[in-house]
């Protein structure tokens, strides 16, 4: 079959410093089609993109759009020559209505610099009726949901004459209705001849949405396959290069006395509206209680509630019998409870502080690492090497700063600093978030060791597939509160995404609503 | 994991990181002095004259070396201030300020009590230092409970500073009474200054140099180097400090008392200015007049830099600046050239340590990684 090639990327090379992020890479891309890039955390995939779309410049190769060799400066002439990208984080203004946003930096004028934001409104309205992209072009942005949101993302690059669409982890931010929605849109698109790349690491939504698959691993594409030739854990070993479990294995949760307890929890955010509101649940030794949810409903706030970051306004919160209502991070600490931050780099190390010295981020004032105000370095360095060894910390040394190492080595340092102590209580927030594989891997089976230890476990997270594998118990979150509390072993992702989204309503079985 | 390295390579490691970090001020410093003799040259001076009464004046004789090391003396007081404060991610500009508080301090204490010299002229040393403290606590307490960003606010304390000492010492005037604290004899020539301090609490003479004696300050300074050396990275404080300097929401994480800290990181800069200031007061002046020390606290942010805010950095900063003041006038006697071009190459200086950029384009020095910068002072609503 002879299919139109629109883009061309052939023996792409860039190297940063001490880094080979593309080696030789080969990449076509043909009308009308979606084609999945897949690939740990610095695999490479970003930076082929950045070259494509002229962020970066390429030590060698070269790329051929619509048979002619091109040569972007900029991501401004990458636009112009019919290329759009989504960015993860999207790049809209709030305060601005939908059609205004769409035009940002090509606006439409009536001459002597005055703005036609009708007509502009009237394009996007031919826009989303072209693509089934529904949206209001008059709405605010910040009313928006962010499905929604990212749909005025898409009409931007639309509206720019965009008939190549790269999509930087669309599915990250979005509940499992509106995934669906998004690779609906991306169908519709792709059937009116737009080339989609889609750029993941999340398995099932490549099997289900692309038509072709390339895979990424250490600055290498390693290989090119179809949903139809392969599986998940097909496709999870040729991204990790060997066989890696998908789902952890656990046996049935033996729960113990109730560790953690909290009731009637109420807290504001940071802009003082209530971000968590009358929360109630308990987490007992030996178990898993997941909290899912989509992000921005609570999540965030009630960890920070519950470590000592945030004060609750009301409610009551016990660790063991405890009383720890709006105690001190570090009183927290010392009731024996862990807490793996949702931001590692904000909370959870300081990046010029060494790997050793890390590691002792929250114990330093201890004996044996200190005693009577003074810092004993040797204690702090026997206690680095064996964690370094215990976790596999991929470091050159303990002296190495934590900044320098990858995202996944920099979770396992803080994962070993947290669990290598002796702890009761377990707060664990996305603690996978942008890790490889082999990363997520290894940390879920430590979860799990420490709950067969006895631990008890709170884990927040917004992928869905981590809750369901690791929990026993599943508490979704919506808007500050916790809509429904369920049985992991039986409810399923419908049920679940509906939840999250805050449909309660005949949606689950009395037999699946947990105990709480 | 890759084997640990051997001791060898970790020497060659350590020679590296040292290196890395001294190669910008050393840059700096060279093509400060090769643009101001650019200058020189450009105005028709010889700039090799005048450097070589700039080395002459400052290490020629004995008096020159004196004068070095007096200069210093203060000078690295108040750099280990500021260095101090920013390793816990505050920019003190308020050295001055503490500076001429602890200096009127320790001169009141000289001058209003009698005692023995074993307990007078340790009291009026810690008493300089405990007032400095105290206006170094102000800005930290006001940052910590309330915002307030101490860069504002230091400078304000400085300005207080400053008015608050001048009317202390006022001579008053026709329907002004005089200052509390001023010199009834100096009054009589309008003059505003402190009475001179009792012999008892006077620093006392190491080496003595005509008009130029060496004080115990000066040893005391290099004392103090290294104690705050100490503190920072040996002692858990220190691993606090650094801490809340480096990443304040890791350091409330971590269980740090962020505010506790801020205020006694603060304090204890105010405490090291207040010391320039007492030593100054003690050791060289023996009363406190208005105009004996400006311009201290000020060079201490550059020699602060300069020193990459390592105590044994700020010390050789501070003995760079010191000299560099000290030879200025036999370098004009000898060529000419006017006194304040040391100021303009010592203000390149500060500039090419500020904006390292500039270096190390010139020079091809690899950039820092982005882990490895503190920034010297956030913006609104960055922290």
């Amino acid at each position: 079959m002879e299919r139109e090639i629109v883009l061309e990327a052939k023996g792409i090379t860039k190297r940063f410093p001490g880094v080979l992020a593309n080696d030789n890479v080969n990449l076509t891309l043909y009308k009308g089609e979606i084609l999945a890039l897949l690939g740990e955390n610095g695999a490479g995939k970003s930076t082929l993109m950045n070259i494509i779309y002229g962020l970066y410049h390429r030590d060698a190769g070269t790329i051929i759009l619509k048979g002619r060799e091109v040569n972007f400066a900029s991501p401004r002439e990458a636009i112009h020559n019919g290329i759009g990208m989504v960015h993860q984080h999207f790049q809209l203004i709030p305060v601005m209505t939908v059609a205004e946003n769409v035009m940002l930096g090509s606006e439409v004028t009536r001459g002597y610099g005055l703005l036609d934001v009708e007509k502009a409104a009237k394009q996007v309205r031919e826009l989303s009726r072209q693509y089934g992209l529904e949206v209001d072009p008059d709405a605010l942005v910040e009313d928006l949901p962010v499905g929604i949101q990212q749909r005025v993302e898409i009409i931007k690059a639309l509206y720019r004459k965009a008939d190549i669409l790269i999509l930087d982890e669309p599915t990250a931010v979005l509940t499992p209705q509106e995934v669906r929605e998004l690779f609906k849109i991306m169908r519709d698109l792709a059937s009116q001849g737009v080339s989609i790349i889609f750029i993941t690491h999340k398995l099932k939504e490549v099997l289900e949405v692309a038509d072709r698959i390339v895979v990424m691993r250490n600055g290498h594409v390693v290989g090119e396959t179809s949903p139809q030739e392969s599986t998940e854990s097909s496709l999870a070993a040729m991204m990790v290069g060997r066989e890696v479990l998908l789902r952890v294995h656990k046996e049935p949760a033996k729960p113990g006395e109730v560790v953690l307890e909290v009731s009637g929890l109420t807290a504001y955010d940071d802009r003082g509206s209530k971000a968590i509101d009358g929360v109630s649940f308990k987490v007992r030794a030996g178990e898993v209680l997941g909290i899912a949810g989509v992000q921005g409903n609570g999540q965030t706030e009630l960890v920070e509630t519950l470590t000592g970051l945030r004060k609750p306004h009301n409610g009551r919160v016990t660790v063991k019998g405890k009383d720890l209502t709006g105690a001190s991070p570090r009183k927290v600490t010392r009731a024996g409870t862990a807490h793996v931050p949702e931001d590692r780099q904000k909370y959870g190390m300081v990046a010029a502080y060494t790997v050793a010295d890390n590691l002792v981020l929250n114990t330093y004032y201890a004996p044996p690492f200190s005693s009577s105000g003074m810092v004993n370095h040797k204690a702090i360095e026997e206690h680095a090497r064996r964690l370094v060894k215990e976790f596999d910390i991929r470091t050159p040394s303990i002296f190495t700063s934590g900044g320098s190492l990858s995202g996944g080595n920099q979770q396992k340092m803080v994962v070993a600093r947290e669990f290598g102590r002796k702890i009761d209580l377990l707060i664990a927030a996305q603690p996978t978030r942008g890790l490889d594989v082999g990363s997520i891997e290894f940390i879920h089976q430590r979860i799990i060791e420490e709950r067969d230890a006895g631990v008890a476990v709170l884990l927040v997270s917004a992928e869905l597939d981590e809750i369901m594998s690791l929990s026993d118990r599943i508490a979704v979150m919506y808007k500050g509160q916790i809509v429904a509390t369920v049985d992991a072993s039986k409810v399923t992702r419908e049920q679940l995404g509906l939840l999250m989204a805050g449909v309660t309503e005949g949606v689950l079985e009395p037999e699946v609503t947990a105990v709480i | 994991m890759k084997s640990e390295p051997t001791p060898a390579n970790r020497l060659v490691g350590i020679a590296k990181s040292i290196l890395d970090v001294i190669a910008v001020p050393i840059l700096a410093v060279i093509t400060a002095v090769v643009i101001g003799s650019a200058l020189m040259f450009a105005a028709g001076y010889d700039p090799i004259l005048a450097y070589s009464g700039l080395a002459d004046g400052a290490f020629g004789d004995a008096r020159g070396i004196a004068r070095s090391l007096l200069n210093m003396t203060p000078l690295v007081f108040a750099g280990l201030s500021v260095a101090f404060a920013f390793k816990g991610g505050l920019f003190n500009i308020g050295a001055e300020g503490q500076l001429f508080i602890g200096a009127i301090t320790a001169a009141w204490v000289g001058f209003a009590f009698d005692l023995p010299p074993y307990i007078h002229m340790p009291l009026a040393l810690l008493a300089g230092s405990l007032a400095g403290a105290f206006w170094g606590a102000m800005p930290g307490f006001l940052k910590a409970f309330t915002g307030a960003h101490e860069v504002i606010t230091t400078i304000m304390f400085n300005f207080i500073a400053i008015n608050l000492t001048s009317w202390l010492i006022s001579a008053g005037g026709e329907n002004m009474p005089p200052g509390p604290l001023s010199d009834p004899i100096g009054r009589q020539h309008a003059l505003a200054r402190t009475p001179n301090i009792l012999d008892s609490a006077k620093l006392p003479v190491l080496v003595e140099a005509p008009g130029r004696d060496i004080h115990l300050g000066v040893v005391l300074a290099l004392v103090v180097a290294a104690i705050i050396w100490f503190l920072v990275w040996r002692t858990t404080f220190g691993f606090e400090l650094r801490m809340v300097g480096l990443n304040p929401s890791a350091a409330r994480y971590a269980g740090v008392n962020v505010a506790m800290t801020t205020i006694l990181t603060m304090a204890i800069a105010g405490g090291l200015a207040g010391m320039a200031g007492a030593v100054q007061t003690l050791g060289v002046n023996h009363r406190f007049e208005s105009n004996q020390s400006i311009g201290y606290g000020f060079d201490s942010i550059a020699v602060a830099l300069l020193g990459q805010t390592h105590p044994l950095g700020v010390v050789l900063a501070a003995f760079l600046f010191g000299s560099m003041n000290a030879g200025t006038t036999r370098m004009q006697r000898w060529s000419d050239v006017s006194s304040e071009i040391i100021l303009v190459v010592q203000a390149l200086i500060l500039m090419f340590v500020a904006a390292d950029q500039i270096i190390r384009y010139i020079y091809r020095i690899r950039p820092r990684r982005p882990e490895e910068v503190q920034q010297l002072s956030a913006g609104w609503g960055q922290r």
